[in-house]
């Protein structure tokens, strides 16, 4: 397949532009990390662009980034570790989880995919922290959308629209994001336990007491030997985690005020641990490390998460083909499933259904990913409305064509 | 102010109109009378009034559907309005246009503490959220100073901003989900109680899309426990160059205010005179800085915050003792809008959003205009986040004055472009910068943003005339300019 890399932004618009006169469609590419999350694109051309990399502009007293969107994410963690800052988002490494290596990511496909990570209870997701970008259409039109503030709304929140489109709506080439403080400290609140509706209520007793919680997962029994945490491995339970970050001296506060009952297996874990185990949490692959399995990720109202899962075991030929654990308080559903059939689609999908969600089949042959919708199917009307917006920017669907929804030829 | 020529057409069957609305929201829901319809012809951008043709005040989302779906068909315009509090002109009604008000819609209709959200009728007050939960210790975060008055639909609508949006976000981070009803009449839903979206995110181009994408029938919001203490400190500085440089070393440090404000001499002067709250006049600027979260972060902050300012030169700081010394350094700065409505017959509210570390230039910059368009100014200025509030005196009775504080607007939100900011922070575009968006927006950028209009509004019947200057019929920006079969720009690296 013809590699297409563009060295400038008016190259890249004469590239798109072109492509769209000849319909050829284009796979867009920046790291190739996230290649294999969404549907297999079948493009004509692979349109590469990792020459649009490195940080353009970074005040962190404005609290504002803006790179080219091939910079990779650890260029950007470097730049802002200097300041003692962060994207607050905490994007996931996904490269493990599809036996890449990892590092392999950037910072427009953290964007395009609207990564985010535990902390998303308390500081959103990256289209939260997606101020504005400059890009190409898929008319060949360079054009801008957002800004490079932290408060805007002038004109539509096009950059909200940019976040979770996979590359379908345009290419980025330059993007701006909001960054905040990195904490001093974090602390987990390790709470053991077996029952997942008792867990999520631990969490959610957490995440709705003034302690600033940043993370909320839980972890099964059968997932917690997987970490690399000791007491975490060896605790021979289920464990909900609660983390805390800030100062020192606020931290080890709010512990305090987050006290349980004295019969129940608690630790604390300092920062460093911490800091391993939501790496863990957040980038799926240590905790479900199954390189065989299908992985699910499902975002449900936190108290449904449970279901989800015991729709999923009901459905499986034998209820230890899933495995699951549960972030965001219990709104966030990671699920390993046997990759045969249609890996589960029907009954998590139904199970989403009854509670209002959505569930992306985030890892999975290709064969599989090619018949299961992976991302949630759209009912009539707003899936119409989904084509008329994508033919608003890309008419000829040359970008990334069937990477979200199964797209006819031209 | 030129907007959409009516359309004679829908004039002359007004009659009609009004009477197959009737058939569809009965009783009191229409409005046809000219001194009842008076009540709607502006909302708080008041310089701009027009009477709308009909006003229609449904009560159910089924009825919403129904109008518009009659309105898709008779190609009639529609104009919804909340409360009417907008600053920008976002629901001026049209001579031609049915004015659908949803004040109605007043109810909350689920408190789900489990999973931290309110649903609630778009009509329900910015407040009357917070109030819902409050007994249980819980608010919703974004607080504009209109907040008793606005609803959460028209927060919906404008992407509404407050005080404390640096650290808990604007309405588009804290709303969940809607149901929604196209110009077709179509009943969406877009998000609900789970977070983010499975594919486009259509809740967030709907958020802050000022009335031109759809109506708004429901709204989910995420509610948030209260912090457990909240504490301010007042400083005075004999410049605005250290009062800004301090903001910026105090998020240096790593810390995020509850709330960071920033006011001028000129509204020193007028909210001390007002509110009484014990502000010193003997500044230049005067910075309220509230920290809140947990009690014993809150005070070793304050101290932080504290060390900063005498740094940066501070000739007066004063941390609040007590709750009601804390509400005393607010009282002053909550009320600058009516201070500064005391001592002119008029003012115009700007909104504009700058870098922070240009904030000196610019207030040099908005002295000079100030001076060039014979007006008084004084800046309130929502310091963590660069949102800047000029209110421009003026007497509305005066033309010439009116015309000179507009001009006066237009120039400093121009400058706000200049130094890489934007037009509107948290107040939106509506009619009132309507026809400042090309210097924000080339006219690729604003095609853009109005062919997604179209995919939502094809025939341009929501709305029209509110934030952009020119509408172009979708036929129009559809049309593909094909460029021959073969791939241009041969030289390109290929490999």
């Amino acid at each position: 397949m013809e590699t297409i890399r563009p060295a400038s932004v008016a190259d890249l618009a004469a590239a798109i532009a072109s492509a769209q006169g000849a319909g050829t469609t284009l796979a867009l590419t920046g790291g190739g990390s996230k290649r294999a999350l969404g549907r297999p694109v079948d493009a004509a051309a692979t349109l590469d662009l990792s020459a649009f990399s490195g940080i353009v502009d970074y005040q962190p007293s404005e609290l504002v980034l803006t790179a080219r969107a091939a910079t990779p994410m650890a260029e950007i963690a470097d730049a802002l570790a200097g300041a003692h800052q962060i994207l607050a988002f905490e994007p996931p490494d996904l490269g493990r989880l599809y036996g890449r290596k990892p590092g392999g990511g950037t910072l427009g496909g953290a964007l395009a995919a609207n990564l985010a990570g535990p902390r998303r209870v308390k500081s959103g997701a990256a289209r939260d922290h997606f101020l504005g970008f400059s890009g190409v259409s898929g008319r060949g039109e360079i054009f801008k959308g957002g800004a490079k503030v932290v408060k805007n709304v002038t004109g539509y929140d096009l950059p909200k629209l940019m976040a979770g489109s996979f590359g379908t709506l345009a290419a980025f080439d330059t993007v701006t994001v909001k960054v905040m403080p990195a904490p001093a400290e974090v602390l987990t609140i390790l709470i053991g336990g077996n029952d997942a509706h008792a867990a999520i209520r631990h969490l959610a007793w957490a995440l709705n007491s003034p302690c600033e919680v940043s993370g909320a997962a839980y972890l099964p029994a059968e997932l917690t030997c997987h970490s690399s945490v000791h007491l975490v491995r060896g605790c021979g339970t289920g464990v909900a985690a609660i983390r805390l970050e800030g100062t020192a001296n606020s931290v080890a506060a709010r512990a305090r005020a987050l006290a349980t009952d004295s019969s129940l297996w608690r630790y604390e874990l300092p920062s460093e641990l911490s800091r391993t185990l939501w790496a863990e949490i957040r980038d799926v692959v240590d905790i479900l490390p199954y390189p065989a399995s299908a992985v699910w990720r499902v975002s449900v109202p936190p108290t449904a998460g449970p279901d989800v899962v015991d729709a999923a075991r009901a459905a499986a030929a034998s209820a230890q083909d899933v495995a699951a654990y549960y972030d965001w308080g219990g709104g966030l559903v990671w699920l390993a499933t046997a990759p045969g059939g249609d890996s589960g689609a029907a009954a998590i999908r139904a199970a989403v259904a009854r509670c209002g969600g959505h569930a992306t089949l985030v890892r999975a042959p290709d064969a599989v990913r090619a018949l299961v919708p992976v991302f949630e199917p759209l009912a009539g009307p707003l899936a119409a409305l989904a084509a008329r917006v994508k033919a608003a920017f890309d008419p000829a669907r040359i970008l990334n064509r069937g990477r979200m929804v199964a797209e006819p030829g031209p | 102010m030129k907007m959409p020529a009516p359309d004679e057409a829908v004039l002359s069957r007004r009659m009609q109109i009004v009477a197959d609305l009737r058939r569809i929201v009965p009783g009191e829901g229409v409005i046809d009378a000219e001194e009842e319809r008076r009540a709607y012809e502006c909302d708080a951008l008041s310089a701009y009034r027009q009477l709308p043709m009909v006003v229609v005040l449904p009560s159910t989302t089924a009825q919403v559907a129904a109008v518009l779906r009659y309105c898709h068909e008779n190609r009639v315009r529609v104009v919804p309005r909340g409360a009417g509090t907008s600053l920008s002109g976002g629901a001026l009604p049209l001579a031609d246009g049915v004015l659908l008000g949803m004040g109605k819609f007043n109810r909350i209709l689920d408190v789900d503490v489990a999973n931290r959200c309110v649903v609630a009728q778009p009509g329900v007050t910015n407040l009357g959220i917070t109030n819902a939960v409050q007994h249980l210790g819980y608010y919703y975060a974004p607080d504009p100073s209109s907040q008793i008055a606005c609803t959460i639909g028209g927060n919906v609508a404008e992407n509404s901003g407050g005080v404390h949006c640096l650290k808990y976000g604007l309405t588009t981070n804290n709303v969940l989900g809607v149901e929604f009803v196209t110009m077709e009449g179509e009943v969406l839903r877009l998000g609900g109680k789970h977070l983010d979206a499975g594919g486009y995110d259509m809740l967030g181009i709907v958020v802050g899309s000022e009335g031109l994408l759809g109506v708004v029938t429901e709204v989910t919001v995420r509610i948030l426990r209260k912090p457990e203490t909240a504490r301010a400190v007042l400083i005075g500085f004999p410049s605005s160059e250290a009062g800004g440089e301090c903001v910026a070393a105090v998020i240096g440090a790593g810390i995020i205010p509850g709330g960071m404000e920033m006011m001028d001499r000129p509204a020193i002067h007028a909210a001390e005179a007002f509110a009484k709250a014990g502000y010193p006049l003997d500044v230049e600027a005067l910075l309220i800085v509230e920290l809140d979260g947990p009690a014993g972060e809150v005070d070793e902050l304050i101290q932080a915050v504290e060390g900063i300012a005498r740094q940066h030169g501070a000739t007066h700081v004063r941390i609040s003792a007590s709750e009601e010394e804390r509400l005393l350094f607010w009282a002053g700065r909550k009320s600058a809008f009516p201070a500064i409505g005391r001592i002119s017959p008029d003012y115009l509210c700007m909104d504009g959003t700058i870098p922070r570390g240009r904030l000196s230039e610019v207030l040099r910059r908005i002295t000079q205009l100030s001076a060039e368009h014979r007006l008084r100014v004084a800046n309130v200025f929502h310091a963590g986040d660069g949102n800047l509030h000029p209110l421009i005196m003026f007497d509305a009775n005066d033309p010439d004055e009116l015309t000179r504080a507009e001009a006066f607007g237009a120039d400093i939100l121009r400058t706000c472009v200049e130094v890489g900011g934007v037009l509107t922070g948290e107040h939106g575009v509506g009619i009132e910068k309507r026809d400042l968006m090309d210097t924000m927006f080339d006219d690729t950028d604003l095609a853009l943003q109005l062919r997604l209009k179209c995919a939502f509004d094809a025939e341009g019947l929501l709305n029209p005339g509110k934030v952009f200057p020119v509408l172009h019929r979708c036929a129009e920006l559809g049309r593909v300019i094909v460029r021959g079969g073969k791939l241009r720009f041969a030289d390109l690296p290929r490999f």
